[in-house]
């Protein structure tokens, strides 16, 4: 036992932002350790400049934007190869966002309709003013070379 | 089941920060006002509770709502948190509504927070969009005022909104938030002024979107035979209704229109949806709120309408899912006039088409002027319809200018994600 035991001071200290209430800065990071589970080959399909969708094996509905399952009758679906051009569906451009992206706007994001595809997918278009851009307007697919494997390894232009 | 009603409410001001209380401070405080609103009530009355706020991030706080019902010495009583987004607060009072219609609790107190102010606005956005596809939306520029629109971006090529209705609402609801002490940005604008802020999303302006809150708000539920034994000025809720949709917009579907009792499937021939025009989620709870309270033609039944405004264009969209009037209609409500309180001057002038009966939409200012505390947005509308329908808004706000004239019936909506959770409760005055 010591009586005398003291814990080491050091010179570490707080960032205070007020004292009426006592505002402190709290920092919080965390790397998770996300799995695309199976949604990878959407993923891998970047890569190698495919643009992936699944089709429903029991009532062949089409999605642009993947799923394991069918939304409407809950059969497994199978992957197929989107086409690279599509339409404007609908736009905007985002002159604020969340932290992550702020540095990147002003950027216009896109829902992507393909030719007999039921549902959308939801990507960037580059290349275009926001006055350029109109419902129904043709757009075309590009991919990095140096993937990220996120879903803007994909982009769009003006076809 | 048997029947429920609302006997007591409150709620704090609501404001961008609160950094004097925390959130189990601010909850503490609208019980209390609620407490003593209704003095026969007593905490010992209180058979449970349940609590709603949005995101773990904002709090920074696991459990927090174990540590709100400590602070409000309610334990150890039974109580759970609710979570779904935008429309927590709504689910919330429909969980204490389930609680006391089953016969498991005698009166159940609806308890809900956000604490916005903790992060600044830009981070905040930040924790609001992980509420989408964090594999295919987010990572894209995850942005909630983008999703949205883009949304209105089609409503308006479908049907031809415009951006000036779009600033009529923002008009109507900041100027009712002038009467309204409670709201956190109240104004009187102009279209001029809504389309000259800050843009933030084509066609979004500052002044078209609510704002990051801090705020509570409580509502006490409770049987038949325990509101008549606490005496007081209860309102009955005769309806609940819940929907759901595609948290990824991509996925939405474009099929036929869920019809309510007064529309026909022939006035939306050629109509694909809900696209991203619409929320399937929000005609799905009104048509189940509906049909419980026995209404058929809600714009004709209902006397006001106490919706979630997170944005203008969501106004309109909501309005046409709630059957207010038809789809594709609700650019030319507001230019009617039929959502705006008729005592008030907005400085608008009005189509006077007379296809739709007066009903005001967002009396209280709505969350774009009474803020968006996301956990206590929807049971601060019960709060606010419960006034209402008591006729002691005069009462509650220090000023009756926004007291409707005998309102019978009331609505109050709560939407999460892009429509991917939705209530929708009706409440009657006794």
């Amino acid at each position: 036992m010591d009586k005398d035991a003291k814990l080491a001071e050091n010179e570490e200290g707080t960032v205070l932002f007020n004292t009426d209430p006592i505002i402190i800065k709290y920092h919080y990071e965390i790397d998770y350790l996300h799995s695309y589970a199976q949604d990878s080959p959407f993923f891998t399909g970047l890569t190698r400049r495919k643009l992936l969708g699944s089709r429903c094996t029991s009532c062949d509905r089409r999605f642009a934007t993947p799923r394991g399952h069918c939304m409407e009758c809950g059969a497994p679906t199978e992957w197929f190869e989107l086409p690279h051009e599509g339409r404007v569906h609908t736009f905007t451009t985002c002159h604020f966002g969340g932290q992550a992206f702020l540095k990147e706007t002003p950027f216009t994001l896109i829902m992507v309709e393909f030719e007999g595809v039921d549902t959308l997918f939801l990507s960037r278009l580059i290349g275009a003013r926001p006055e350029e851009i109109s419902v129904g307007m043709p757009v075309q697919a590009r991919f990095l070379r140096n993937c990220k494997f996120k879903p803007t390894d994909v982009y769009f232009v003006p076809k | 089941m048997r029947p429920v009603y609302m006997i007591s409410g409150g709620i704090t001001k609501f404001a961008k920060a609160l950094p004097q209380t925390d959130f189990r401070r601010m909850v503490k405080d609208a019980f209390d006002y609620a407490l003593a609103d209704l003095p026969s009530l007593s905490r010992e009355e209180i058979d449970g509770s349940v609590c709603s706020y949005f995101s773990d991030h904002f709090t920074r706080q696991l459990m927090a709502g174990a540590m709100v019902q400590d602070y409000l010495g309610l334990n150890p009583k039974p109580s759970r948190r609710v979570e779904g987004g935008g429309a927590t607060g709504g689910l919330c009072f429909q969980s204490a509504w389930e609680a006391v219609a089953s016969g498991r609790m005698e009166v159940c107190l609806a308890m809900g927070f956000e604490t916005m102010g903790r992060v600044n606005t830009w981070k905040g956005n930040e924790f609001i969009a992980l509420a989408s596809d964090t594999n295919f939306d987010y990572p894209v520029g995850g942005f909630y005022t983008g999703y949205y629109a883009m949304m209105v971006v089609r409503h308006m090529h479908e049907f031809g909104t415009t951006v000036e209705q779009m600033a009529k609402v923002s008009i109507k609801n900041h100027l009712n938030a002038l009467y309204n002490p409670y709201a956190q940005r109240p104004g009187r604008l102009t279209i001029e002024q809504v389309r000259a802020s800050q843009m933030v999303s084509e066609p979004l302006t500052l002044l078209d979107i609510c704002q990051m809150s801090e705020g509570a708000a409580v509502a006490i539920l409770a049987s038949e035979e325990a509101a008549q034994r606490l005496g007081g000025n209860p309102v009955r809720v005769t309806g609940v209704g819940c929907g759901t949709d595609a948290m990824r917009m991509a996925d939405r579907p474009q099929g036929k229109v869920i019809l309510l009792p007064h529309e026909s499937a022939e006035e939306y021939a050629g109509l694909r949806y809900p696209g991203v025009h619409s929320f399937r989620g929000g005609r799905m709870a009104a048509k189940l709120a509906y049909g419980m309270a026995g209404i058929r033609d809600p714009g004709e039944e209902l006397d006001f309408v106490e919706l979630h405004d997170a944005y203008t264009s969501s106004e309109i969209q909501t309005c046409e899912d709630l059957g207010l009037c038809r789809y594709g209609e609700g650019g030319r409500y507001v230019d009617s006039g039929a959502p705006f309180l008729p005592n008030l001057d907005y400085g608008l002038s009005f189509s006077g088409e007379k296809k739709w009966r007066p009903l005001p939409v967002n009396p209280s200012g709505g969350l774009l002027a009474c803020g968006h505390p996301v956990g206590a947005t929807g049971l601060m509308q019960a709060v606010f319809a419960f006034w209402q329908l008591q006729g002691t808004i005069g009462k509650h706000l220090n000023d009756a200018t926004l007291q409707l004239p005998e309102p019978r019936r009331g609505l109050i909506h709560s939407h999460a994600g892009t429509g991917t959770y939705i209530t929708v409760s009706i409440l009657e005055r006794v």
